[in-house]
């Protein structure tokens, strides 16, 4: 929907490529692009303004010493940038010497406060803990009877009782040291920041189980209020970190940043996904390639490789390098890449893929043409294509309900795709176990980056 | 891969439909990806290692939490009054609407678009006055949104149930707008029954169970992770067996961006008008809070299930909800409603000026 960062600096950045180096004005131009991009993305525009600050001084600083062209150099400068900014601390869990070790759960109505509440409960247990969830949240209807059916899911016991939330609360703790569980997870009631009334009940609630650890649910999908938002909270509860909620949306999330920025509290976890083991610490690094809307590059592999097996994309690859790539292997590819979505939507988070290309029309029927044409084809057919003859042509038309043309476009199409291919093997562009090249291996430097960034222990 | 990119460029170039190149491309490029991402994470943990370790111990400014509050505190402080008291039309003015729409998440794009035509006019000095430049601008931008016609579809003529599918988001706020409909339908005299079709979060009919009792209407349920497309197709058989006016369709959330929840809500909405009834309205609501991604829901939801009107909830907290500004003037989606709070009148019609004028305060 939105450019990334890098196709929106690729206009500005063309006139003045062969000259290597920005000019102040230069960077002016630049950094207003910076800042539409980081608006774009739902960055608080105070902390937007903040962030221009520290690129501006860098970016003048730095251009005329240069490896890298000036597009490439102001990325990675305002990257490096939010990554600082979305890291720093990380929150360490430590439990309490007197158990149980109290976590309170709040934010507004919708945020994922339930879920996250349930998710943390499961984390905890993964660490080997007993956690006991308390729904204090009396409020919204069913949502203790939510809590009770996810605590079920993840065989961790729910405590509640109707009445007054603070009370719940406070019988939920005495419920944990008399059961003896060693974590009490306490979830509330969604509240808007300036309800005074629901706040100083809140209030209440932390005063009645002393927290250990109050957490902030934040959706990733939340605009310029996160900050206020944030603020009032934290003025009323003293928040320790983050949740943040929704992550496997398509929102750039530059929530996550304001939040971060404004409060100066780590963002402890990321909730990623409508299973309750979908639930990770968060990492700055991905974050900030995301907020520039070049994570998509990430959520891609992630995405690939769930559904492509390993062992057999790997020996794919090489058949492809070796020229032996056959249409069976394309079949298959075809099929795994189905996996990941509409065609459509994969095709539009490639990076370095041209607009033309980002925006064409791939209808779902001409894929099935496509797939139906092959299963029209013997094997000996799919494995040497110089094998289809006019008869056998006819034939493949006629078993799939297409036409001889459609026929010869798709063996035509991909015997060149074979020979770009075999070329691009035989060049040693890829790397790996032909080249040596760590960078200069071929990879766009997005996908470098993407595939860099991923590799930081988990 | 570069030479993927040329080759990427050539494709598009020659105009030819090559879609099967570029599917070939996107193929090599994860098997690729897979495999390189296998290799190198093999390879080379430890500068993996390296680099997170200066990530997390990069210098950040360490501003203390109060500091970083107090900074930001006082730059919201009258963020467009300043604006106002001005003598002159300067350039601080225009940046001063500008942040306050900004800040209203009314988005980049759709702020420059409607600041354009006004640059004109005090360019050619037919606005000359900071405070008349103001009420122009709010003049526009509810003119712009004068256009929808913000009445719920209901055909009287069917004789059959009307349908009105509610969908969105996780945590939008589908089952309470659902509630409060009920309440207000059902005041008009209409008789309501509740399609629990969020199967999928845990005792969701729970909750639409409560708000079905509260406002007088029946409801019909199904199995926990059942086929929310049954459930709502019993929903309305039972409907028109019991001659009852309205079914409010609950949906399960889902992300946009969720291929697979986006295709069940198209069938859910095909099989909805299957039956004996019609839909005649599909809402979809958006929390206030919510920012530029609002604008890629109402795409994609429009896209699946030709969402005829918003409902914006939440509208009583600080969020100001300026993206259904920009989805109501780019993708002609009117917005219907609007969520006040959490008892059952707390929705009421969405009015355009009062709108405009609560973006600025």
């Amino acid at each position: 929907m939105f450019e990334t960062l890098s196709d929106r600096l690729g206009g500005v950045l063309k006139g003045l490529r062969n000259r290597g180096r920005l000019t102040e004005g230069d960077v002016t131009e630049v950094l207003a692009e910076v800042r539409t991009a980081l608006l774009e993305a739902d960055v608080n525009i105070t902390v937007v303004r903040d962030v221009i600050e520290r690129i501006r001084t860098q970016a003048v600083g730095a251009t005329s010493s240069t490896a890298l062209n000036p597009g490439q150099q102001i990325i990675k400068i305002v990257n490096d940038e939010l990554v600082a900014m979305l890291g720093g601390e990380t929150l360490k869990i430590t439990y309490a010497s007197h158990p149980p070790t109290v976590v309170l759960m709040a934010g507004l109505q919708g945020s994922g406060k339930t879920t996250s509440a349930a998710k943390l409960a499961n984390w905890f247990k993964s660490q080997g803990r007993q956690p006991l969830l308390v729904g204090a949240d009396l409020q919204r209807p069913a949502a203790v009877e939510q809590l009770r059916v996810l605590g079920a899911q993840i065989n961790v016991p729910v405590f509640s009782a109707p009445g007054d939330p603070v009370n719940t609360a406070r019988l939920g703790l005495a419920e944990a040291q008399r059961i003896g569980k060693d974590v009490l997870i306490v979830d509330t009631a969604g509240r808007l920041a300036i309800d005074a009334e629901m706040m100083q009940q809140v209030k209440e609630i932390s005063q009645a189980v002393q927290p250990k650890f109050t957490f902030l649910v934040i959706d990733a999908m939340t605009g310029q209020d996160a900050v206020t938002v944030a603020q009032s909270f934290d003025a009323t509860l003293s928040i320790d970190g983050v949740i943040l909620s929704k992550l496997d949306g398509d929102a750039r999330g530059g929530a996550a940043l304001s939040v971060k920025q404004v409060l100066g509290k780590p963002i402890a976890f990321a909730s990623t996904g409508e299973k309750l083991d979908a639930f990770e610490q968060f990492h700055p690094d991905r974050m900030a390639s995301r907020i520039l809307g070049m994570g998509d590059m990430l959520t891609l592999i992630e995405q690939a490789e769930k559904v492509f097996e390993k062992e057999k994309a790997e020996e794919t690859a090489a058949k492809m390098l070796e020229g032996d790539f056959t249409l069976e292997d394309f079949l298959e590819q075809l099929q795994q890449l189905k996996k990941m979505g509409s065609l459509q939507s994969v095709m539009g988070m490639m990076p370095g893929m041209p607009k033309e290309l980002k925006n064409a029309q791939i209808p779902d029927d001409q894929v099935k043409r496509t797939e139906a044409i092959i299963y029209s084809m013997t094997p000996q057919e799919r494995a040497n294509p110089e094998l289809i003859n006019g008869s056998r042509r006819v034939r493949i038309s006629k078993g799939s309900g297409t036409t001889v043309a459609d026929v010869n476009r798709l063996v035509k199409q991909f015997s060149e795709m074979k020979k770009m291919m075999k070329q691009m093997g035989g060049k040693g562009m890829l790397g790996g176990k032909r080249g040596k090249g760590s960078k200069g291996d071929g990879i766009p430097d997005e996908l470098a980056a993407a595939l860099g960034s991923r590799l930081g222990p988990r | 891969m570069l030479a993927l990119n040329v080759f990427a460029q050539q494709i598009a170039a020659d105009t030819a439909p090559k879609v099967l190149l570029a599917l070939a491309v996107l193929a090599l490029v994860f098997g690729i990806g897979v495999v390189f991402v296998g290799r190198r994470s093999a390879k080379k943990p430890s500068s993996g290692q390296t680099l997170t370790k200066q990530a997390t111990e990069s210098p950040v400014a360490v501003a203390s939490a109060r500091d970083r509050l107090s900074k930001v505190r006082s730059s919201f402080a009258g963020a467009i009054t300043t604006a106002l008291t001005r003598s002159a039309i300067t350039q601080e003015t225009w940046d001063e609407l500008e942040e306050a729409l900004l800040r209203a998440d009314v988005g980049v794009a759709t702020t420059s678009r409607v600041l354009a035509p006004l640059r004109e006019l005090v360019k050619s000095k037919q606005i000359v006055e900071p405070s008349d430049l103001s009420a122009a601008l709010r003049n526009e931008m509810t003119r712009q949104l004068s256009t929808s016609s913000r009445q719920l579809n209901f055909d009287t003529t069917l004789n059959a149930p009307n349908i009105w599918l509610v969908v969105g988001v996780n945590g939008a706020g589908k089952t309470t707008t659902i509630g409060k409909l009920s309440a207000q339908q059902h005041a008009l005299g209409r008789t309501v029954l509740m399609a629990a079709g969020d199967t999928f979060r845990a005792a969701a009919g729970d909750q639409l169970d409560t708000w079905a009792q509260r406002s007088g209407a029946e409801i019909v349920r199904g199995a926990a992770g059942g086929d929310p497309s049954s459930v709502i197709f019993d929903g309305v058989a039972r409907a028109s067996a019991k001659k009852i006016d309205l079914v409010l369709a609950d949906t399960a959330g889902r992300l946009q961006n969720n291929t697979n929840l986006m295709e069940e809500l198209t069938k859910v909405r095909r099989v909805a008008d299957k039956g004996a009834g019609k839909v005649t309205e599909v809402l979809l609501v958006i929390d206030a809070t919510t920012g530029q991604n609002g604008l890629t829901q109402a795409k994609q939801f429009a896209q699946a299930t030709q969402v005829t009107g918003v409902v914006l909830t939440k509208l009583d907290g600080s969020a100001k909800g300026g993206i259904v500004f920009a989805i109501e003037t780019e993708l002609a989606i009117p917005v219907k409603l609007v969520g006040l709070g959490e008892t059952i009148d707390d929705l009421v019609a969405f009015d355009a000026s009062e709108f405009v004028a609560a973006l600025f305060n």
